[in-house]
């Protein structure tokens, strides 16, 4: 077998290549989602100008708006400045703000990342223990619950669990602050009650279909001849599905972590604007309501460069825990 | 099997869900018609009042009865979604078909062009298509229906692929049958059952992004409204729990949970494909 009379340098120039592949794959598609947000952004007969003065503008003030932002130029010409832009950091002036949407952004991104990240720390852990243990119990009590569960989170509006949260811990309860003031952060206190809310909404949304799809992934490996090997030779089921079962299903697990944390990326911009929380997403509804483009350019890309960034980190993941992937 | 057979066949969920989509169909084609209440209409003093007799499902910030104005706006709710998941799954399946039968290059591009079209999360491509060209019901319709034919394109593709590779379209390409009647006659009766399946999961993503635009402010406008922009309209009325914010919520909710059960329990297995918005 090549694998075997492989020399070691070799097998880590491939594991390498793989790994550079995905990567340039990665960049040529978000090369590709910029094209295709610009193309829908300059589609409209390039009056964002007009837009802005509104319909009383003179001609010549739109011309000079125009001018200013760049719009008097071919669109291919403009999209490749934008692109180069994209890479520098620079992306371009907000019309209504008069701002620098980097600057924008820069503002309200950390708040973002601060909200998913936190989600993410309270949902992963929840998840792939509901997920491992209704695979380990399949049938039982918890995994017809977690049926049941994903069979409905799946399909309810983020703003219905948003609003019952509401109304049970902020105003039956009297518990939580029901607008997430993230500006005056000071104590362990206060940050629980800015963000309790949103990020319990969140979890409500991602926990169970990612612990669905763990479920799936430890069950697909627990009817292996190998588990069945280890359970003959009397090993207790608990060690069969941890240590036999789930080293082996760490991969599919990471594609269903990186899966969930992307939809957040959608559920993020229900919440911010529920709980008026002052990140990106507000930022670019806000943006989509006054039809300020740089911004809605920015941030969208800014969203499908991080679902792009998930979907690449859990592909890694799965080459770097599955020997056999390295291979292909 | 017949109707009645196959009704039978079905499990509890099941019955339930197929219960509340008939339920709900029938709401979006007859609902204006049994509405008690002209739908602009303000009958009563009570802002945000509770159900009673008179107001089934209570009022609305403006006094508005709420039973009303929920069946108009399932209608928009379901029409529109309805109109952009046949027009993904349609598209997706017809391309689909396309790539598969001719095979070689022109499945490669088209492959890899849907691959980009999907790594764009459906709210991003909804908001900038919005920002864009400003919100109007055919628009709606038409970026839910690009945002969700990617997604029918690749179950469309693999199954045709999988159909592709067998006997009798093989014994079909050796009779000299053309490309559009291996894809029409051959491939496409055997994926029909999965396209259907994959038909309602499309559904219940277009509701719920359209809801979600709505309740953004940015899908249906004013003086219309959906299910989702009564939720955004009555939304101050949530401190003190009044029903006419919840009610839409749950309305969507009952909508697409039971279209899930239905689906769920019509193809009897777990779906790898139900991944919310990502797929």
């Amino acid at each position: 077998m090549p694998e075997a009379a492989r020399p070691p340098s070799a097998f880590r120039g491939s594991l390498a290549a793989i790994v550079l592949a995905r990567v340039a794959v990665g960049l040529v598609t978000l090369v590709v989602v910029s094209a295709i947000i610009f193309a829908i952004t300059s589609l409209l007969p390039g009056d964002a100008a007009q837009a802005v003065l509104g319909q009383a503008a003179t001609p010549e003030a739109v011309a000079a708006l125009r001018a200013k932002y760049g719009l008097d130029q071919h669109a291919v010409l403009r999209y490749l400045s934008w692109l180069a832009g994209l890479a520098t950091g620079d992306l371009g002036r907000s019309y209504t703000a008069d701002l620098p949407v980097a600057e924008l952004i820069a503002g309200r991104l950390p708040k973002s990342l601060l909200l998913a990240a936190t989600t993410a720390a309270v949902s992963v852990p929840i998840a792939l223990t509901i997920g491992i243990a209704s695979a380990m119990w399949r049938g039982g009590l918890l995994d017809r619950a977690l049926n049941l569960a994903t069979l409905s989170m799946v399909a309810v509006p983020e703003f219905l669990v948003a609003t019952i949260a509401v109304l049970v811990f902020a105003v039956k309860l009297g518990w939580l602050s029901a607008l997430s003031n993230a500006q005056d952060i000071a104590s362990p206190v206060q940050f629980l009650r800015a963000y309790a809310m949103p990020v319990l909404t969140l979890c409500f949304v991602i926990i169970a279909q990612m612990a669905r799809m763990t479920r799936a992934a430890v069950i697909d490996q627990l009817s292996a001849s190998y588990v069945e090997m280890a359970v003959l030779k009397g090993a207790a089921p608990t060690r069969v599905a941890l240590r036999h079962a789930l080293p082996n299903a760490i991969g599919p697990i990471a594609n269903a972590v990186a899966l969930s944390v992307s939809y957040l990326l959608g559920g993020v911009v229900i919440v911010e604007a529920i709980f008026s929380y002052p990140g990106i997403a507000t930022l670019m509804v806000d943006a989509v309501t006054n039809r300020d483009m740089p911004i809605v350019q920015g941030c969208a890309m800014i969203f499908c460069a991080g679902y792009l960034l998930l979907v690449l980190v859990a592909d890694l993941i799965a080459i770097a825990a599955n020997p056999r992937l390295r291979h292909r | 099997m017949s109707a009645v057979s196959r009704l039978k066949a079905l499990a509890w969920p099941g019955r339930i869900g197929l219960a509340l989509v008939v339920f709900w169909l029938a709401m979006a084609a007859f609902g204006g018609a049994l509405a008690p209440h002209d739908v602009g209409a303000v009958v009563s003093q009570d802002v945000f009042g509770a159900f009673s007799a008179s107001h089934p499902l209570g009022t609305d910030y403006l006094g508005r009865d709420m039973l009303s104005r929920i069946l108009h706006g399932s209608r928009f709710t379901i029409g529109l979604a309805l109109a952009a998941a046949l027009a993904a799954s349609t598209c997706g399946t017809a391309i689909a078909l396309a790539a598969a039968t001719a095979g070689g290059w022109v499945d490669e591009a088209v492959s890899r062009v849907m691959d980009a079209f999907i790594s764009i999360p459906s709210k991003m491509l909804a908001l900038v298509m919005v920002a864009a060209f400003g919100s109007s019901p055919a628009l709606l319709i038409l970026t839910a229906a690009l945002s969700y034919t990617p997604g029918a394109f690749r179950i469309a593709r693999s199954l045709a692929v999988n159909v592709r590779t067998l006997d009798f379209v093989q014994a079909a390409r050796a009779r000299g049958e053309g490309n559009a009647y291996i894809a029409a006659v051959e491939i496409l009766p055997n994926m029909v059952n999965p396209m259907l399946a994959d038909f309602g999961l499309r559904f219940v993503f277009v509701v719920l992004l359209l809801s979600g635009m709505s309740f953004l402010g940015l899908g249906v406008q004013p003086p219309d409204a959906d299910l989702g922009s009564l939720v955004r309209e009555n939304i101050s009325g949530l401190f003190e729990g009044a029903p006419a914010v919840l009610v839409p919520a749950v309305a969507i909710a009952t909508l697409t949970v039971g279209v899930n059960m239905l689906i769920d329990a019509a193809t009897g297995r777990a779906r790898p494909g139900a991944s919310g918005d990502a797929s």
